[in-house]
């Protein structure tokens, strides 16, 4: 713990606000999970005073629950795919190309993160008004992908910046036309940043909820599932078990991506 | 290599030709890629948008309830009616003190990070970090109601050092206090800070990361004892980096509606009083001007940001 610039140790007081600060950050969810197994049914008593297993079977059975994860599973794959799609291809258009107008493009897409969600969900909302589109999985997915899109972007356009150039140039010189050197030399250099990138976001459609409330009309995701149940409990306890559940789900995809990207640190994690 | 890649080859298909035209026009291939996502993000986004800053022109009309679609300035002056004012102004209020709060909070880690720790410890101070920015934004809100319920962890803490004294002199003090903490804005700046500290961490660290080594050497042979290389030196090398981290944590509560819905006192923040005029009141024309008064204020801000050198941070 020597500093890399000093060599003299880090002080007690900043060992100890960095200790405080990130058990701040990780206590409250190791609450989540204490309170999943407590006996107590109508309140948040602490400390819980019997421990259970029951809740995880009574959630188990409610098909509620699974209908809204179902739901949450379609959006937040399809959604993925499309930013995907879209993602990769801002980028390769991006890293190298300096043209009019490219400031504005990355701030486009950017944007939809920038901004507060519920300027996004407000705006779609009052234009499917405007168009008459009824509400349905579509509208809920059109949205989820317009911000997921800067998530696959900015893996896949930092991973192009540390990619040669000259690797797709000799492919083209040995013979190679576009569509193989995508295939053989582009895709497997940046497979992993891709699917680091796609990993993310799925983990942050699954669990969108600001957006969703405006785009999902009478339709429940789990995130929205979770937001009624905290304005107007029901069981507290099933929803405790959800909420762990989504933590789990949201928590390996996250792993995962930054096992693709270990060793370009701060790239996963840019710009949720 | 695909038999479809080989045939195409041999016989110069039409995915050849394809190729070669892309090839040689860099413009076209430039259009090709960029097409599809421009055309998402500028026609459903971009025009959901504009529809809805076309929208705070319109007005209601009191006796109908129907939106009047003319021109008129009408529903940007109801911004300024006290009651809406009230509702700005304590946004901003909360907005400028979590992001000060969390710069306070996150420094000592960003700097732990950056300059002490390595290898191991590093990718788990990193990994601790990036989890609960990740992670359920929603199940993290919840977790802090769990824990101010009033029989939760926290009264219960301070029941056991004999401090409950202590939380009712807090919760006596007028505006920021109320009946317990989850109804009081302490509990609201508490979930906030919570919930945005994350985004902070991430562009000190990144900030200071750059600070070169050989400054701070400089810096000691100089004269400097190292409290003053810290004041002259690293700190403003880090201040880009905390002004990045300001735009989120700044932002992101600005726009806000879930977190002072499920923690806090009734009274409104921004986004809950667009929330509210849009469903329930139907008064579109409103909503959209109060989605408007984030937009500007973050317009400004990044305006500022840009100019203390936030987004080379970033």
């Amino acid at each position: 713990m020597r500093s890399r610039a000093t060599g003299k140790r880090a002080s007690l007081g900043l060992i100890s606000a960095t200790v405080g600060g990130l058990l701040f950050l990780h206590v409250p969810l190791a609450l989540i999970l204490l309170y999943a197994f407590t006996t107590e049914e109508k309140s948040y008593q602490f400390p819980p005073p019997g421990l259970t297993l029951k809740w995880f079977e009574v959630a188990w059975g409610r098909q509620d629950i699974w209908d809204a994860l179902f739901l949450s599973v379609k959006v937040a794959s399809v959604s993925t795919v499309a930013a995907m799609a879209f993602g990769t291809l801002a980028a390769a258009a991006m890293y190298r190309s300096r043209f009019f107008g490219r400031e504005t493009v990355s701030l486009l897409i950017i944007l939809p993160i920038a901004l507060p969600g519920i300027i996004t969900g407000i705006s779609l909302r009052s234009a499917f008004h405007l168009m008459e589109i009824p509400f349905s999985l579509w509208t809920i997915v059109l949205g989820h992908a317009t911000f997921c899109i800067v998530v696959v972007y900015n893996n896949v356009v930092a991973r192009f910046r540390r990619t040669s150039a000259s690797l797709v140039e000799a492919s083209m010189d040995l013979g190679a036309d576009g569509f193989q050197t995508f295939r053989h030399v582009v895709l497997p250099n940046i497979a992993t940043a891709l699917l680091a990138g796609g990993l993310l976001a799925f983990a942050l459609s699954f669990d969108e909820v600001i957006v969703t409330t405006f785009t999902a009309g009478q339709q429940t995701t789990l995130p929205i599932w979770m937001l009624t149940e905290l304005v107007r409990p029901r069981q507290r306890p099933v929803t405790n078990v959800v909420a762990v559940f989504v933590i789990a789900v949201t928590l390996i995809p996250i792993l995962a991506a930054y096992y693709f990207t270990r060793g370009t640190e701060g790239v996963s994690g840019n710009g949720k | 290599m695909s038999s479809a890649a080989l045939d195409a080859r041999k016989t110069g298909g039409w995915l050849r030709w394809i190729s070669t035209q892309l090839h040689s026009r860099p413009r076209l291939l430039l259009a090709v890629l960029l097409g599809p996502p421009l055309v998402w993000l500028g026609v459903i986004y971009l025009g959901s948008l504009f529809a809805l800053l076309l929208q705070s022109f319109f007005s209601i009309d009191e006796f109908s309830g129907l939106v009047r679609k003319e021109f008129t300035l009408k529903t940007y002056s109801e911004l300024l009616h006290p009651a809406n004012l009230d509702i700005i102004l304590r946004t901003v209020g909360m907005a400028s003190s979590v992001t000060v709060a969390a710069a306070i909070v996150a420094f000592p880690i960003a700097y732990f990070m950056a300059w002490h720790a390595s290898g191991k410890l590093k990718a788990l101070c990193y990994i601790g970090v990036m989890l609960p920015l990740w992670s359920s934004y929603l199940v993290r809100v919840y977790s802090w109601k769990l824990i101010l319920a009033r029989e939760g962890i926290l009264n219960w803490v301070f029941e056991q050092l004999y401090l409950t004294w202590l939380l009712d002199a807090i919760l006596a003090i007028p505006v920021i206090g109320g009946p317990s903490l989850s109804i009081s804005y302490m509990g609201t700046f508490l979930v906030f800070l919570y919930i945005w500290l994350p985004f902070m961490i991430l562009p000190i660290q990144a900030a200071l990361e750059r600070v070169p080594p050989s400054l701070v050497d400089a810096s000691a042979d100089l004269g400097a004892r190292p409290r003053l290389t810290f004041r002259k030196v690293i700190l403003p090398l880090a201040f880009p980096g905390v002004v990045a981290g300001s735009i989120f944590t700044f932002s992101l509560t600005l726009g806000d509606y879930i977190i002072p819905q499920i923690v806090g006192s009734s009274r409104l923040f921004i986004g809950q009083a667009v929330f509210t005029h849009q469903g329930t009141a139907g008064n579109i024309p409103l909503a959209a001007a109060f989605t408007v008064v984030p937009i500007v204020i973050m317009g400004i801000y990044l305006t500022v940001a840009k100019r203390l050198g936030a987004f080379d941070a970033l």
